[in-house]
């Protein structure tokens, strides 16, 4: 049986949500998903200082995902294109920002190797390496620069938690939780 | 010089160069996908700028979010200036940051170990 995405979805908009998407990534789609939070948080009258951390965040993970996102998986034909999953979720106090999607499994190491790494470091070890990839590596041509994980992390003071599960074989859904 | 002016958007800041006062504003938020575009007239402005600059600059940078796409072009803005400080113009870079903001603040300390220009930290009270 392969990773069954609709019911994981169902698992995810259960509980206290706020956001729940999923289809395309697009660039106008993150825009419409921070506007909407935006308002909410507003609304909610939740503290300024925890807005402007769940906001900085939100458009780093939401970007981080149009960046990588698979335009069109091989032999996922059941799924429209660039597909991914966001939700926002209050849980206890805290806000847990979820996004997922799929990811060829020759690039899992490489990830995982990112993720496990950030996740061991200290809060000044943290500063240092962003400091580092600030200054010594250049933007890619997307416009990403390596630093949206290290900079989440630096800024929520939590670890990471993550899965991977396989969807056929070759490509695998990559799911990130990040807890603010 | 050439004049300076690019008005804000919901993803990018405004920018603007007041050349009497010799006053760079960098203001609203930096949050494009891709940074490097938005950035490049700012850049090329502040190449052109080194060579004619006035006697003290002083750089206003007053965001209310960047990511991290924009920081490194914002890195790359403040090594132009650190350029000019170098040569034939200072520089003074006031960051400023709103209060209890401490992301902003660590933000503006992460530029200032990094480029030598004087910085000024300051706190937006409401």
């Amino acid at each position: 049986m392969s990773f069954n995405i609709n019911e994981y979805y169902k698992e995810l908009s259960n509980g206290d949500v706020l956001v729940a998407y999923k289809g395309s990534i697009t660039s106008d789609l993150i825009n419409e998903l921070l506007e909407a939070i935006e308002q909410k948080l507003e609304k909610a009258d939740e503290i300024g200082k925890t807005r402007k951390k769940l906001y900085n965040i939100l458009v780093e993970s939401l970007q981080n995902l149009f960046h990588h996102i698979e335009e069109h998986p091989e032999g996922i034909d059941e799924i429209e294109p660039k597909f991914g999953i966001v939700s926002i979720a209050k849980d206890k106090g805290d806000y847990k920002v979820t996004t997922a999607n799929f990811i060829h499994s020759s690039k899992i190491k490489h990830l995982k190797d990112k993720l496990d790494k950030i996740n061991s470091l200290s809060r000044e070890e943290l500063k240092d390496m962003y400091k580092f990839i600030l200054n010594h590596q250049k933007l890619s041509a997307k416009g990403g620069g390596g630093l949206g994980l290290v900079d989440i992390a630096r800024k929520t003071g939590n670890k990471f938690d993550y899965s991977f599960y396989d969807y056929n074989g070759s490509y695998y859904f990559f799911r990130l939780t990040i807890t603010i | 010089m050439e004049p300076l002016s690019i008005a804000g958007t919901a993803k990018t800041p405004s920018v603007s160069f007041d050349a009497a006062k010799g006053v760079l504003e960098i203001k609203g938020r930096s949050i494009p996908e891709n940074s490097i575009e938005f950035y490049k007239p700012l850049v090329d402005w502040l190449e052109d700028y080194t060579d004619t600059p006035n006697k003290t600059t002083k750089v206003n940078v007053q965001l209310e979010y960047f990511n991290t796409s924009s920081s490194k072009c914002i890195l790359d803005v403040f090594k132009k200036l650190e350029s000019i400080h170098k040569g034939k113009g200072e520089v003074q870079i006031n960051w400023y940051y709103e209060e209890d903001d401490e992301d902003m603040l660590e933000a503006g300390e992460d530029y200032e170990s990094i480029i030598r220009v004087p910085f000024k930290m300051i706190e937006i009270v409401d």
